[in-house]
């Protein structure tokens, strides 16, 4: 991980002695600990526990999965905190949670509620049309979806820890996750390959982006915090194509529990993401799964989660 | 010829402690596969979810040959979720959690409550002049460790570094914080 400011002085406060909590370092530390994983979207105690049994690194606990969500339609809000604690109870992995976009009371009660991390999430109906949350002053670490560089940079600079691509949740098809993974990889390179600091100004301004962080990744050509993969993934091989693309983790929302066998296929995009780069293994694995979730075409859908955020 | 390390890497922070050794000038193999345990002499267990690698482990066909390259002596550091999978006891993990037994101590999993509880702080480690910066994410805590394991370091009285033959085990991190001097001396003493 690179070095940061927040860094060094979480360290400062920390050299007394005193233990420091909710530090980028701890925060973004969790992050690098999910990685290589899938985190799964739950919605019962009982898929908590398939997920975990399956080789989950974290779940997600929500009311609806972004499927149901676009079949219902109505305002999607937070989770009701009993059925947070019922999750929590459940399992002894990480539990993460959603809170609409800019729902910073939201996001305190998820806080108080103990969850790991909190997805600041365009799959939930917005609360604020202008400002996402303040995620630096929370303890808890936040995660957030991005469809390009410009946006996952203003997220960070709110104190995102993780960044997600947003893919089309609830779709089953990984073409607006492969977009979105290309397009932030791809101006990481180009930025890391700029000629000088002219160039990263205009960068700054192309992406409306703090200037920092584009000469942060001018230097090290990586994000600062981890890129996970969100939106349409639905098989082993979906996992595969966005691991190789750069993603660092998946989630996996409605691919799991909308399938026929769900815990064949929780393992097998388990074992997906950890040999992503294996052909060999990835065709034993994707072998007698059943059937994947239906999927819709992105074209036709009415609503577009990923043009939600700002 | 300079050493070969693994780093396992089924799942968690296996990028992290690549960088180090990188920088340390180790040569370093991701391992995902008995073939590639075969290649290395040596092999770094990240953080990571100990659940979730103990079944990748098992289901990768990793388990039978690193537990015999283990008990064959090869040295080995264990950090976090790697610790847990190194102990002889592990409480509050799953039930079908492997445990290899290797290092004699009884490890709690995630000892200090969930993520809000993660913290960083600076703690003394035997035979380092200066203190240690070590972040603590979701961490466990030794508490047991039988009278064939050194402790190195303690944070508020409980072990959260320990050396047993060629294993060392942290509860910490110390691939997150940018300190070396860890991985500088597990190299150094294969």
């Amino acid at each position: 991980m690179s070095a940061n400011p927040e860094t060094s002085a979480s360290g400062a406060a920390a050299s007394q002695n005193r233990p420091a909590t909710g530090t980028t370092l701890v925060k973004r530390g969790l992050a690098e600990m999910l990685k290589g994983g899938v985190i799964m979207d739950v919605v019962t105690p009982e898929q908590a526990r398939i997920a975990e049994d399956a080789g989950a690194v974290s779940v997600m606990a929500l009311e609806r999965v972004p499927a149901d969500i676009r079949a219902d339609g109505g305002v999607s809000r937070m989770s009701d905190p009993e059925m947070i604690h019922q999750v929590q109870a459940a399992v002894s992995i990480p539990v993460m949670a959603k809170s609409r976009i800019g729902h910073f009371a939201e996001a305190q009660i998820l806080q108080a509620l103990g969850v790991d991390y909190v997805d600041e999430s365009e799959v939930l109906t917005p609360a604020d049309e202008v400002h996402h949350i303040d995620k630096w002053a929370f303890t808890v670490p936040f995660v957030c979806g991005a469809t390009n560089l410009g946006e996952a940079l203003r997220r960070i600079s709110e104190g995102a820890c993780m960044i997600r691509s947003k893919g089309e949740a609830g779709t089953g098809n990984i073409v607006e996750a492969v977009r979105h993974l290309r397009s932030i990889v791809g101006d990481i390179r180009r930025i890391a390959a700029a000629g000088d600091e002219a160039e990263l100004f205009e960068w700054a301004k192309q992406l409306r982006a703090p200037l920092p962080l584009v000469q942060e990744i001018a230097g090290t050509g990586v994000l600062p915090v981890p890129l996970f993969c969100a939106g349409g993934i639905a098989t082993p091989a979906d996992a595969s194509l966005v691991m190789q693309l750069g993603a660092e983790a998946a989630f996996v929302g409605s691919g799991i529990f909308k399938s026929s066998d769900p815990p064949k296929m929780a393992s097998a995009i388990v074992e997906a993401v950890t040999h992503f780069r294996d052909p060999d293994i990835l065709a034993k694995i994707s072998a007698g799964l059943g059937r994947a979730m239906a999927g819709l075409e992105t074209a036709a859908l009415a609503t577009k989660m990923a043009e939600r955020g700002w | 010829m300079k050493p070969r390390i693994g780093v396992l890497a089924l799942q968690g922070g296996f990028a992290a402690h690549g960088a180090i050794l990188d920088r340390l000038g180790a040569r370093t193999v991701e391992v995902r596969t008995p073939r590639q345990l075969a290649e290395v002499d040596a092999l770094v267990m990240p953080g990571g979810e100990s659940t979730a690698m103990s079944m990748l482990l098992e289901r990768s066909g990793l388990l039978a040959p690193l537990s015999e390259r283990l008990n064959d002596g090869m040295g080995v550091l264990g950090t976090c979720a790697g610790m847990i999978l190194l102990a002889r006891e592990v409480v509050d993990g799953r039930a079908d959690q492997h445990a290899l037994g290797l290092v004699d101590i009884t490890v709690r999993r995630n000892a200090y409550g969930t993520q809000i509880e993660s913290f960083e702080a600076d703690i003394d480690v035997d035979g380092l002049e200066s203190s240690f910066h070590a972040v603590f994410i979701r961490a466990p805590v030794v508490e047991r460790a039988g009278p064939g394991v050194e402790v190195l370091a303690r944070h508020e009285s409980r072990a959260v570094l320990c050396r047993s033959g060629r294993a060392t085990v942290a509860a910490f991190h110390p691939e997150l914080s940018g300190d070396e001097r860890l991985h500088a001396r597990f190299l150094a003493d294969l």
